[in-house]
């Protein structure tokens, strides 16, 4: 990830915590409409408006959620994650995958899924790590934040899943609300052995 | 605890009743861990999880964590992960790389080849009392490296790995053996872990061959996941058999599977569409695999359970499962996935994102299963519920004992892999001898029940 480090001389505010962008107010109205579109995000999946919810993914969309691993201090750059692109993760796959994944659902005989779920979305401690080109003309940004998911299934079956993500979202046209599309999101869901039976929703 | 003629009214095979006792009754199911668990071959693992000295896997048997681990001079061994003097896991890593396992409560440590090698202020506390030797990590009784795959018993007294395996060896074979008709060659290309709350034998009754299940799976075969889904055919997989006469097996060890043979002629289906180099690639090894194997090649593998726990898909996608118990209502699923090792960087690409997208709990198909599993068993727990037996009536009486297969053939969809699989069941639980485990003559078998 590389930042968009603004010269200091222009008297912006400096940069503070982990992400070097100034802190302009158009960073400021930046990561308030990117908070704005993970909420707007989140409602779409808990009101199950799947297909809408697929509109807000790019064409080219690389979903990835690897499988954590326990190991040694000091490998945990190196061996903690399984990798996209390489062996078997939870999910690695585009858009064609994501579609099929709605479709199942939109049958109405996905028994995992059938009744559906009832599921909340929580997004927290967004943070934009980088901008491409600058606030003013955000074309990519790569934001992280936490998601806590909860999901009550039938009658019983509760399951929370809680971890990070590190998305890189796309503006499609300017800079108007909205009209960001999710190129790339990497899930770390914090597990090791999935403590849950199935992973039916979408994260 | 059960005596032993309460598991012949438990499991009623000649009337095709099984009590949902053996599915939720606690008492039970320690019963199991004591007498199935501990006797019969589990799969641990396989051999490219650790490719070199000293590298190791923590793995399970039944409820035990053990470890996979090659020693310096690259011998296989699978240990008890628990130190033998207060019982601290000694590994608590997924895998890795190491010389020694050093237990983090009082710092024994034991080298690759299960030694107890450190202890300690041994001079001062120990000298001339603490035996090292006796003082190893436990280990399982026999292992064998099948094929690549890994498997082990507690029992010393179990026969060896192939003889276990009986006449389900060979369909085992074509999950292991290379496409193309080579033997072994695969690699494990990852590992999925999850829990999920129900009994473990729902999971290893479905792979048996339990072809009946089919309409759960309603919902992929509506919109089409198989390697042939872009290119427009429906299905979660292509019908490789579609030519093939497909048979259900029930062999004396308890084993089930489910094949096909492919008729004289023997030809190739088209299978893996969306890309033409896979298709290729695929229509090659077919074709390959007919020269190397001969007559032989006609027998194409789908699924099977190797008793207890042990589940395979053969084809399309192909892997390994362990179903280890965790509790009446709760296990633990691994799949190993597996391609064959020199497979082409496209092929393998292909396969592990359909891998993925099929089975599991990320998995299209497999997500179904496991709601099935789940409330069979929840559904199965309450007191008048109990009362009620399984029905097993499926296909009664309808097999075939001469088949060249061996084992009880049947041509059409059938309970009785289920009913051999719980008959074995039954005769590990009335804690039968290894001569009774692996199947009894026919007749003796017969009059036993």
């Amino acid at each position: 990830m590389s930042a968009i480090v603004q010269d200091k001389e222009k008297g912006a505010m400096a940069p503070v915590a982990n992400s070097s962008i100034e802190r302009s107010a158009a960073y400021y109205r930046l990561k308030a409409d990117i908070e704005d579109f993970y909420y707007h995000e989140a409602d779409l999946l808990d009101d199950r408006r799947f297909r809408d919810w697929l509109d807000i993914l790019a064409e080219d969309i690389s979903y990835f959620m690897p499988i954590r691993r326990n190991v040694k201090f000091g490998q945990h750059a190196t061996r903690e994650n399984t990798r996209i692109g390489e062996g078997i993760s939870w999910f690695d796959e585009d858009k064609w995958t994501l579609t099929k994944r709605v479709e199942q659902i939109l049958t109405g005989v996905h028994y995992a899924e059938e009744p559906l779920s009832r599921i909340s979305h929580m997004v927290s401690n967004v943070q934009i790590k980088a901008v491409r080109p600058n606030p003013e003309q955000p074309a990519e940004v790569d934001v992280i934040s936490r998601f806590l998911v909860y999901q009550n299934r039938v009658e019983y079956e509760t399951y929370t899943f809680v971890g990070r993500r590190n998305d890189t979202l796309r503006a499609t046209q300017g800079t108007t609300q909205a009209n960001w599309k999710v190129a790339k999101r990497e899930i770390l869901l914090e597990q090791n052995i999935l403590l849950a039976k199935n992973l039916t929703m979408f994260f | 605890m059960a005596v032993k003629s309460d598991f012949d009214q438990l499991v009623d095979l000649n009337r095709g009743f099984i009590s949902r006792e053996i599915f939720v009754d606690a008492d039970i199911y320690r019963e199991e861990l004591d007498k199935v668990f501990t006797r019969a071959w589990l799969l641990v693992g396989h051999e490219s999880l650790i490719p070199n000295p000293g590298d190791f896997y923590t793995s399970r048997m039944g409820e035990e964590s053990v470890i996979l681990c090659r020693d310096k001079k690259s011998e296989i061994h699978v240990f008890l992960n628990s130190c033998r003097h207060r019982g601290m896991k000694v590994c608590r890593y997924e895998s890795g790389n190491t010389s020694l396992f050093t237990c983090p409560y009082h710092s024994w440590t034991y080298t690759t080849d299960g030694k107890l090698q450190g202890v300690p202020l041994y001079r001062s506390l120990y000298d001339g009392v603490l035996d090292r030797d006796a003082n190893s990590l436990v280990s399982v009784a026999r292992l064998c490296n099948y094929k690549g795959s890994i498997w082990a018993t507690w029992d010393k007294d179990a026969p060896d790995f192939i003889t276990y395996l009986g006449d389900a060896k060979v369909h085992l074979d074509q999950a292991l053996d290379c496409r193309d008709g080579r033997e072994g060659g695969s690699e494990v290309i990852g590992v999925h872990k999850w829990v999920f709350p129900a009994n473990w034998k729902f999971a290893a009754e479905n792979f048996l061959g339990d072809t009946y299940h089919n309409p759960s799976h309603r919902s992929v075969d509506m919109i089409g996941i198989g390697p042939s889904a872009a290119a427009g055919k429906k299905g979660r997989r292509d019908d490789e058999l579609e030519k093939a006469q497909h048979v259900w097996i029930s062999f004396p060890e308890g084993h089930g599977v489910h094949s096909a043979i492919q008729p004289d002629a023997n030809e190739y289906v088209e299978s893996f569409l969306d890309n033409p180099v896979l298709e290729q690639y695929f229509r090659h090894c077919f074709e390959e695999r007919k020269r190397r194997l001969g007559e032989q090649a006609k027998l194409l593998p789908f699924v099977g359970t190797i008793f207890p726990n042990t589940s395979y898909h053969g084809r399309q996608p192909r892997g390994l499962c362990a179903w280890h118990p965790h509790s009446p209502t709760s296990t633990e699923g691994w799949r190993f996935f597996l391609v064959d090792k020199d497979a082409p960087a496209e092929v393998k690409d292909y396969l592990r994102r359909y891998y993925m997208r099929y089975s599991g709990p990320a998995g299209m198909t497999e997500q179904d299963d496991m709601e099935n599993w789940l409330y069979a068993t929840a559904a199965s727990t309450g007191t008048v519920a109990r009362r009620y037996p399984f029905n097993y009536q499926q296909s009664m009486g309808a097999f075939a004992t001469d088949h060249p297969l061996g084992g009880e053939v049947s041509t059409q969809i059938t309970e009785q892999i289920a009913r051999g699989f719980y008959r074995r069941w039954t005769t590990y639980m009335q804690g039968g001898d290894w001569n009774e485990l692996l199947g009894a003559p026919a007749g003796n078998r017969q009059a036993a029940e």
